[in-house]
Protein backbone atom coordinates (compact mmCIF):
# COMPACT_ATOMS: atom_id res chain seq x y z
CA UNK A 1 0.00 0.00 0.00
CA UNK A 2 2.78 2.67 1.22
CA UNK A 3 4.48 2.37 -2.42
CA UNK A 4 1.25 3.66 -3.80
CA UNK A 5 3.02 7.16 -2.35
CA UNK A 6 6.74 8.84 -3.33
CA UNK A 7 8.79 8.25 -0.25
CA UNK A 8 10.67 11.55 -0.78
CA UNK A 9 7.38 13.94 -1.29
CA UNK A 10 4.82 14.47 1.09
CA UNK A 11 2.02 12.22 1.61
CA UNK A 12 -0.50 14.98 2.93
CA UNK A 13 -0.47 15.96 -0.12
CA UNK A 14 0.06 13.09 -2.74
CA UNK A 15 -2.84 12.25 -0.18
CA UNK A 16 -4.74 15.60 -1.25
CA UNK A 17 -3.74 15.24 -5.01
CA UNK A 18 -5.78 11.45 -4.84
CA UNK A 19 -8.56 13.02 -3.84
CA UNK A 20 -8.48 16.20 -6.41
CA UNK A 21 -8.44 13.32 -8.74
CA UNK A 22 -11.28 11.59 -7.82
CA UNK A 23 -13.35 14.53 -7.67
CA UNK A 24 -12.07 15.06 -11.11
CA UNK A 25 -13.22 11.54 -12.83
CA UNK A 26 -16.35 11.95 -10.98
CA UNK A 27 -15.67 8.97 -7.98
CA UNK A 28 -16.27 12.29 -5.83
CA UNK A 29 -19.20 13.81 -6.27
CA UNK A 30 -19.84 17.85 -4.47
CA UNK A 31 -21.58 17.04 -1.64
CA UNK A 32 -20.31 13.71 -0.73
CA UNK A 33 -19.05 12.54 2.39
CA UNK A 34 -15.12 11.61 2.66
CA UNK A 35 -14.32 8.67 5.14
CA UNK A 36 -13.42 9.63 8.87
CA UNK A 37 -10.15 10.21 9.48
CA UNK A 38 -9.55 7.31 10.85
CA UNK A 39 -11.08 5.13 8.00
CA UNK A 40 -9.45 7.70 5.20
CA UNK A 41 -5.94 6.18 7.15
CA UNK A 42 -6.96 2.65 7.49
CA UNK A 43 -7.54 2.42 3.44
CA UNK A 44 -4.65 4.24 2.64
CA UNK A 45 -2.26 3.04 4.96
CA UNK A 46 -1.36 6.30 6.53
CA UNK A 47 -1.12 8.12 10.08
CA UNK A 48 -4.04 10.08 10.72
CA UNK A 49 -2.30 12.86 11.85
CA UNK A 50 -1.44 12.65 7.86
CA UNK A 51 -4.80 12.43 7.21
CA UNK A 52 -6.12 14.95 9.17
CA UNK A 53 -3.51 17.29 7.54
CA UNK A 54 -4.76 17.08 4.22
CA UNK A 55 -8.20 17.11 5.17
CA UNK A 56 -6.77 20.65 6.44
CA UNK A 57 -5.12 21.40 3.52
CA UNK A 58 -8.18 20.80 1.24
CA UNK A 59 -10.40 22.54 3.63
CA UNK A 60 -8.01 25.22 3.48
CA UNK A 61 -9.23 25.47 -0.80
CA UNK A 62 -12.23 25.18 0.07
CA UNK A 63 -12.20 21.99 -2.00
CA UNK A 64 -13.90 20.41 1.36
CA UNK A 65 -15.80 21.42 3.80
CA UNK A 66 -16.28 20.16 7.44
CA UNK A 67 -19.72 20.38 9.31
CA UNK A 68 -19.20 19.67 13.22
CA UNK A 69 -20.47 16.42 14.38
CA UNK A 70 -20.78 14.88 10.80
CA UNK A 71 -17.76 14.97 8.88
CA UNK A 72 -15.90 16.08 5.87
CA UNK A 73 -17.27 16.55 2.53
CA UNK A 74 -16.76 17.29 -0.97
CA UNK A 75 -17.76 21.25 -1.68
CA UNK A 76 -20.92 22.46 -3.75
CA UNK A 77 -19.13 25.24 -4.52
CA UNK A 78 -19.23 24.97 -8.56
CA UNK A 79 -16.22 28.00 -8.39
CA UNK A 80 -13.79 26.12 -6.03
CA UNK A 81 -13.97 23.50 -7.83
CA UNK A 82 -13.65 24.94 -11.43
CA UNK A 83 -10.66 26.51 -9.48
CA UNK A 84 -9.61 23.53 -8.72
CA UNK A 85 -9.74 21.50 -12.00
CA UNK A 86 -8.13 25.07 -13.63
CA UNK A 87 -5.38 24.43 -11.18
CA UNK A 88 -4.35 20.78 -11.44
CA UNK A 89 -4.21 20.97 -15.42
CA UNK A 90 -1.96 23.82 -15.02
CA UNK A 91 -0.26 21.24 -12.72
CA UNK A 92 -0.12 18.55 -15.52
CA UNK A 93 1.25 20.88 -17.89
CA UNK A 94 4.04 22.33 -15.91
CA UNK A 95 5.05 19.26 -15.28
CA UNK A 96 4.89 17.64 -18.53
CA UNK A 97 6.88 20.95 -20.06
CA UNK A 98 9.19 20.50 -17.70
CA UNK A 99 10.21 17.11 -18.43
CA UNK A 100 10.26 18.02 -22.83
CA UNK A 101 12.19 20.91 -21.40
CA UNK A 102 14.83 18.71 -20.03
CA UNK A 103 15.01 16.27 -22.94
CA UNK A 104 15.92 19.30 -24.52
CA UNK A 105 12.67 19.72 -27.08
CA UNK A 106 11.89 23.69 -27.95
CA UNK A 107 8.75 25.31 -27.18
CA UNK A 108 7.76 24.88 -31.12
CA UNK A 109 8.02 21.30 -31.12
CA UNK A 110 6.54 20.21 -27.94
CA UNK A 111 3.29 22.38 -29.37
CA UNK A 112 3.67 21.09 -32.95
CA UNK A 113 4.04 17.41 -31.52
CA UNK A 114 1.12 17.69 -29.19
CA UNK A 115 -0.77 19.08 -31.86
CA UNK A 116 -0.33 16.22 -34.04
CA UNK A 117 -0.61 13.63 -31.42
CA UNK A 118 -4.32 15.19 -30.40
CA UNK A 119 -5.07 15.32 -34.17
CA UNK A 120 -3.73 11.21 -34.15
CA UNK A 121 -5.56 10.37 -31.49
CA UNK A 122 -8.91 12.40 -31.70
CA UNK A 123 -10.95 9.38 -31.70
CA UNK A 124 -10.10 7.85 -28.43
CA UNK A 125 -9.87 11.17 -26.14
CA UNK A 126 -12.51 12.99 -28.09
CA UNK A 127 -15.80 14.46 -25.80
CA UNK B 1 5.23 12.56 27.54
CA UNK B 2 8.37 10.44 27.68
CA UNK B 3 11.58 12.35 28.59
CA UNK B 4 15.21 11.00 28.87
CA UNK B 5 17.81 12.78 29.98
CA UNK B 6 21.54 12.19 29.63
CA UNK B 7 20.38 8.33 29.56
CA UNK B 8 23.71 5.95 29.87
CA UNK B 9 23.30 2.11 30.29
CA UNK B 10 26.57 0.04 30.12
CA UNK B 11 26.27 -4.13 29.80
CA UNK B 12 29.39 -5.13 31.68
CA UNK B 13 31.83 -2.09 30.68
CA UNK B 14 30.69 -2.08 27.43
CA UNK B 15 28.07 1.57 26.86
CA UNK B 16 24.75 0.38 24.66
CA UNK B 17 23.66 4.06 24.99
CA UNK B 18 25.63 6.92 25.64
CA UNK B 19 24.40 10.06 27.42
CA UNK B 20 20.77 9.96 25.24
CA UNK B 21 18.43 12.50 25.29
CA UNK B 22 15.15 12.10 23.79
CA UNK B 23 12.12 13.64 23.97
CA UNK B 24 8.50 12.08 22.85
CA UNK B 25 5.58 14.12 22.69
CA UNK B 26 2.30 12.55 22.81
CA UNK B 27 0.03 11.72 19.56
CA UNK B 28 2.28 10.49 17.52
CA UNK B 29 3.91 7.44 16.10
CA UNK B 30 7.58 7.67 16.59
CA UNK B 31 10.20 5.21 14.40
CA UNK B 32 13.41 3.82 16.24
CA UNK B 33 15.73 3.18 13.81
CA UNK B 34 19.66 1.89 13.32
CA UNK B 35 21.78 -0.42 12.40
CA UNK B 36 21.42 -4.10 14.80
CA UNK B 37 23.09 -3.41 18.15
CA UNK B 38 22.53 0.49 18.16
CA UNK B 39 20.78 0.47 20.88
CA UNK B 40 16.96 0.33 19.86
CA UNK B 41 15.84 -2.36 21.57
CA UNK B 42 17.91 -1.15 24.83
CA UNK B 43 16.09 1.98 24.76
CA UNK B 44 12.66 0.16 24.59
CA UNK B 45 13.40 -1.64 27.78
CA UNK B 46 14.78 1.08 29.26
CA UNK B 47 11.43 3.12 28.78
CA UNK B 48 9.12 -0.26 29.60
CA UNK B 49 10.75 0.22 33.12
CA UNK B 50 12.36 -3.84 32.37
CA UNK B 51 15.99 -2.31 32.55
CA UNK B 52 17.68 0.40 34.86
CA UNK B 53 19.70 3.07 33.34
CA UNK B 54 23.41 2.79 34.72
CA UNK B 55 23.34 6.98 34.61
CA UNK B 56 20.48 9.48 33.74
CA UNK B 57 16.80 9.72 34.18
CA UNK B 58 13.82 8.88 32.10
CA UNK B 59 10.56 10.40 32.98
CA UNK B 60 6.83 9.43 31.43
CA UNK B 61 4.20 12.50 31.95
CA UNK B 62 6.99 13.63 34.63
CA UNK B 63 7.13 10.37 36.87
CA UNK B 64 10.13 8.32 37.49
CA UNK B 65 9.77 5.01 34.92
CA UNK B 66 10.17 2.38 37.55
CA UNK B 67 9.67 -1.61 37.81
CA UNK B 68 5.93 -1.38 37.76
CA UNK B 69 5.67 -0.39 34.43
CA UNK B 70 1.96 1.12 34.47
CA UNK B 71 2.03 3.67 32.01
CA UNK B 72 3.84 1.28 29.32
CA UNK B 73 2.36 -1.64 26.94
CA UNK B 74 5.06 -3.41 25.65
CA UNK B 75 5.18 -5.50 22.52
CA UNK B 76 8.74 -7.79 22.61
CA UNK B 77 10.70 -8.46 19.85
CA UNK B 78 10.57 -12.21 21.26
CA UNK B 79 8.03 -14.79 20.63
CA UNK B 80 6.96 -16.05 23.93
CA UNK B 81 3.85 -17.29 24.89
CA UNK B 82 1.90 -20.15 26.63
CA UNK B 83 1.73 -22.98 24.17
CA UNK B 84 -0.90 -24.48 25.44
CA UNK B 85 -3.50 -21.57 26.13
CA UNK B 86 -5.69 -20.53 23.28
CA UNK B 87 -6.34 -17.08 21.92
CA UNK B 88 -9.00 -16.13 24.27
CA UNK B 89 -7.48 -17.42 27.31
CA UNK B 90 -4.20 -15.40 26.65
CA UNK B 91 -6.35 -12.89 26.15
CA UNK B 92 -8.16 -13.43 29.51
CA UNK B 93 -4.62 -14.03 31.33
CA UNK B 94 -3.69 -11.24 30.24
CA UNK B 95 -6.71 -8.91 31.37
CA UNK B 96 -6.01 -10.84 34.44
CA UNK B 97 -2.76 -9.26 34.79
CA UNK B 98 -3.46 -5.85 33.62
CA UNK B 99 -6.06 -3.33 35.15
CA UNK B 100 -5.89 -1.32 32.44
CA UNK B 101 -6.80 -3.96 30.06
CA UNK B 102 -9.84 -3.63 27.72
CA UNK B 103 -11.32 -6.74 27.47
CA UNK B 104 -14.13 -4.82 24.87
CA UNK B 105 -11.50 -3.55 22.66
CA UNK B 106 -9.14 -6.68 22.63
CA UNK B 107 -12.17 -8.77 21.17
CA UNK B 108 -12.55 -5.98 18.58
CA UNK B 109 -9.18 -6.01 17.60
CA UNK B 110 -8.87 -9.78 17.68
CA UNK B 111 -12.03 -10.40 15.29
CA UNK B 112 -10.13 -7.68 13.27
CA UNK B 113 -7.29 -9.67 13.12
CA UNK B 114 -9.19 -12.50 12.62
CA UNK B 115 -8.03 -14.73 15.01
CA UNK B 116 -10.18 -17.50 16.39
CA UNK B 117 -11.03 -17.56 20.55
CA UNK B 118 -10.67 -21.24 20.56
CA UNK B 119 -6.94 -21.71 18.39
CA UNK B 120 -4.70 -23.30 20.48
CA UNK B 121 -1.11 -21.32 20.42
CA UNK B 122 0.79 -23.83 19.29
CA UNK B 123 -1.35 -24.66 16.53
CA UNK B 124 -1.13 -20.82 15.58
CA UNK B 125 1.14 -19.59 11.77
CA UNK B 126 3.94 -17.21 13.10
CA UNK B 127 2.06 -14.51 11.33
CA UNK B 128 -1.09 -15.14 13.74
CA UNK B 129 1.05 -15.03 16.94
CA UNK B 130 2.37 -11.89 15.34
CA UNK B 131 -1.28 -10.69 15.39
CA UNK B 132 -1.86 -11.97 18.60
CA UNK B 133 0.81 -9.91 20.15
CA UNK B 134 -0.97 -6.94 18.51
CA UNK B 135 -3.98 -7.55 20.04
CA UNK B 136 -2.80 -7.67 23.27
CA UNK B 137 -0.41 -4.68 23.62
CA UNK B 138 -2.83 -2.69 21.89
CA UNK B 139 -5.87 -3.53 24.35
CA UNK B 140 -4.22 -1.83 27.30
CA UNK B 141 -5.26 1.44 28.27
CA UNK B 142 -2.02 3.14 28.73
CA UNK B 143 -0.08 6.42 27.36
CA UNK B 144 3.07 4.37 25.98
CA UNK B 145 3.21 1.85 23.56
CA UNK B 146 6.46 0.37 22.79
CA UNK B 147 7.14 -2.29 20.15
CA UNK B 148 9.97 -3.71 19.50
CA UNK B 149 10.20 -5.11 15.63
CA UNK B 150 6.49 -5.81 15.41
CA UNK B 151 6.72 -6.70 11.28
CA UNK B 152 10.24 -8.32 11.57
CA UNK B 153 9.78 -11.84 9.56
CA UNK B 154 6.36 -11.46 9.10
CA UNK B 155 5.09 -11.70 5.41
CA UNK B 156 3.57 -9.23 3.94
CA UNK B 157 -0.26 -10.23 4.28
CA UNK B 158 0.50 -9.89 8.02
CA UNK B 159 2.17 -6.53 8.03
CA UNK B 160 -0.15 -5.01 6.32
CA UNK B 161 -2.94 -6.46 9.10
CA UNK B 162 -0.66 -4.84 11.71
CA UNK B 163 0.20 -1.51 9.81
CA UNK B 164 -4.07 -1.17 9.68
CA UNK B 165 -4.59 -2.56 13.09
CA UNK B 166 -2.33 -0.08 14.08
CA UNK B 167 -3.84 2.67 12.70
CA UNK B 168 -7.17 1.73 13.67
CA UNK B 169 -6.84 0.93 16.93
CA UNK B 170 -4.21 2.98 18.34
CA UNK B 171 -5.82 6.34 20.63
CA UNK B 172 -3.82 9.53 19.27
CA UNK B 173 -5.24 11.75 21.58
CA UNK B 174 -4.00 10.22 24.23
CA UNK B 175 -1.61 7.64 23.25
CA UNK B 176 2.42 7.94 21.96
CA UNK B 177 3.72 5.23 20.21
CA UNK B 178 7.73 4.11 20.11
CA UNK B 179 8.18 1.25 17.30
CA UNK B 180 11.57 0.06 16.63
CA UNK B 181 12.14 -1.36 12.89
CA UNK B 182 14.22 -2.12 10.09
CA UNK B 183 10.98 -2.14 8.32
CA UNK B 184 11.26 1.59 7.34
CA UNK B 185 9.04 0.85 3.92
CA UNK B 186 6.58 -0.53 4.98
CA UNK B 187 6.15 1.60 8.38
CA UNK B 188 6.96 4.95 6.48
CA UNK B 189 3.31 6.67 5.59
CA UNK B 190 2.60 6.07 9.39
CA UNK B 191 5.22 7.63 11.16
CA UNK B 192 5.11 11.11 12.25
CA UNK B 193 9.23 11.47 13.62
CA UNK B 194 12.36 9.52 13.25
CA UNK B 195 14.67 9.23 15.67
CA UNK B 196 18.13 7.70 14.30
CA UNK B 197 20.52 5.86 16.67
CA UNK B 198 23.70 4.65 16.06
CA UNK B 199 26.11 3.17 18.17
CA UNK B 200 24.22 4.29 21.42
CA UNK B 201 23.94 7.91 20.04
CA UNK B 202 21.30 9.52 18.70
CA UNK B 203 22.12 11.27 15.20
CA UNK B 204 18.98 13.03 14.71
CA UNK B 205 15.36 13.19 15.48
CA UNK B 206 12.97 14.68 12.64
CA UNK B 207 9.67 14.98 11.81
CA UNK B 208 9.20 12.86 8.67
CA UNK B 209 6.40 14.80 6.52
CA UNK B 210 8.81 18.15 7.31
CA UNK B 211 11.93 16.02 5.73
CA UNK B 212 9.87 15.53 2.73
CA UNK B 213 8.17 19.12 2.73
CA UNK B 214 11.63 20.72 2.93
CA UNK B 215 14.49 18.61 2.36
CA UNK B 216 12.83 16.17 -0.45
CA UNK B 217 14.04 13.12 1.28
CA UNK B 218 12.67 10.10 2.67
CA UNK B 219 14.06 8.42 5.69
CA UNK B 220 16.13 5.96 4.31
CA UNK B 221 17.23 9.01 2.39
CA UNK B 222 17.87 10.98 5.59
CA UNK B 223 19.59 7.85 7.05
CA UNK B 224 21.69 7.95 4.75
CA UNK B 225 23.09 11.15 4.91
CA UNK B 226 23.41 11.46 8.19
CA UNK B 227 25.11 8.55 9.25
CA UNK B 228 27.47 8.27 6.11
Amino acid sequence: MTDMFQSSQPIYSQLADRIKKQILRGELKPGDKLPSVREMGMQASVNPNTVQRTYRELEGMRIVETKRGQGTFVTENEESLLLMREKLKEEEISEFVRSMHELGYADAEIETGLQAYLNNSGEVGKE
Amino acid sequence: MIQLEQVTKKFMNKAALKNVDIELTKGKIIGLVGENGSGKSTTLKLIAGLTKPTKGTITINGVQVSRLANQVSYLSELDEYYRFYNVGQTIDFYASQFADFNHEKAEEIRAFMNLDRSAKLKHLSKGNRGRLKMVLTLSRNVPVILMDEPLSGLDPMVRESIVKGLISFIDLEHQVVLITTHEIKELEAILDEVVLIQGGNILGHKNVEQLRLEENMGIVEWMTKVSG
